[in-house]
């Protein structure tokens, strides 16, 4: 199982989900219509750290964050 | 990097960022400050923050500085911050001052780029999502 987590405004609760690469996560979250209008404009980390391979592998434990678009100062 | 709740006491800030670096030999000390303005009937603005990707942007940027003999500093708020109170603080140390002017504008324009913090006007109490201000950091799109 690897958890995603939906930062900022997205304001939607952690989901857990079977998943061996970021090609599965976009998968499984493309079928969740209250994210249709984020997943385009949204940035990916794993384990905090920033990611931009849709074939890069997950394990066990793992955690994904989904990073919308920032205004920071 | 320094996180606080609510409006940044910019001059603690500021004069001890200065004290610290006193002996360092830097010739440059350029320091931004951003400050909520008032506009649109807002009464603050408020910031939430993902503080790991945020950490590790950080310390790219300080090994970046570091490769040009320099130093960045970054306070940032969470949370509330009202009008005419500072919310962003950063600075640039370095020898010379062609390396401090460049360097805090890379840092800068690259910290509203990429820096994982999200604005939230607000009015009447609530909070608004700043979404017509925010841009998607690098990479955005690999889900979709």
């Amino acid at each position: 199982m690897i958890k995603v987590e939906f930062l900022g405004p997205i304001g939607k609760a952690p989901l857990e989900m079977e998943a061996a690469t970021l090609a599965d996560v976009s998968a499984k979250l493309k079928e969740d219509s209250t994210l249709s209008e984020w997943l385009d404009r949204c940035a990916v980390a794993l384990n905090d750290t920033m990611v931009n391979d849709l074939s890069t592998a997950l394990q066990d434990g793992d955690r994904v964050s989904i990073l919308p678009p920032v205004c920071g100062g | 990097m320094e996180l606080y709740n609510g409006p940044l006491d910019t001059k603690e800030i500021f004069c001890r960022w200065l004290d610290d670096q006193a002996e360092s030999n830097y010739g440059a000390y350029i320091p931004f400050v951003g400050t909520i303005r008032a506009e649109d009937d807002i009464e603050a603005l408020s910031f939430d923050i993902y503080e790991p990707v945020l950490q590790k942007w950080f310390d790219d940027w300080q090994e970046k500085a570091k490769a040009l003999g320099a130093v960045v500093k970054m306070a940032h708020s969470i949370g509330d911050v009202p009008v005419h109170t500072s919310s962003y603080i950063s600075a640039v140390f370095s020898p010379r001052r062609r390396v401090a002017l460049e360097l805090i504008d890379e840092f800068v324009e690259d910290f509203k780029a990429n820096a994982p913090i999200w604005k939230y006007d607000v009015k009447n109490g609530e909070r608004i999502y700043a979404a017509d201000r925010s841009t998607p950091m690098s990479g955005s799109g690999l889900l979709a």
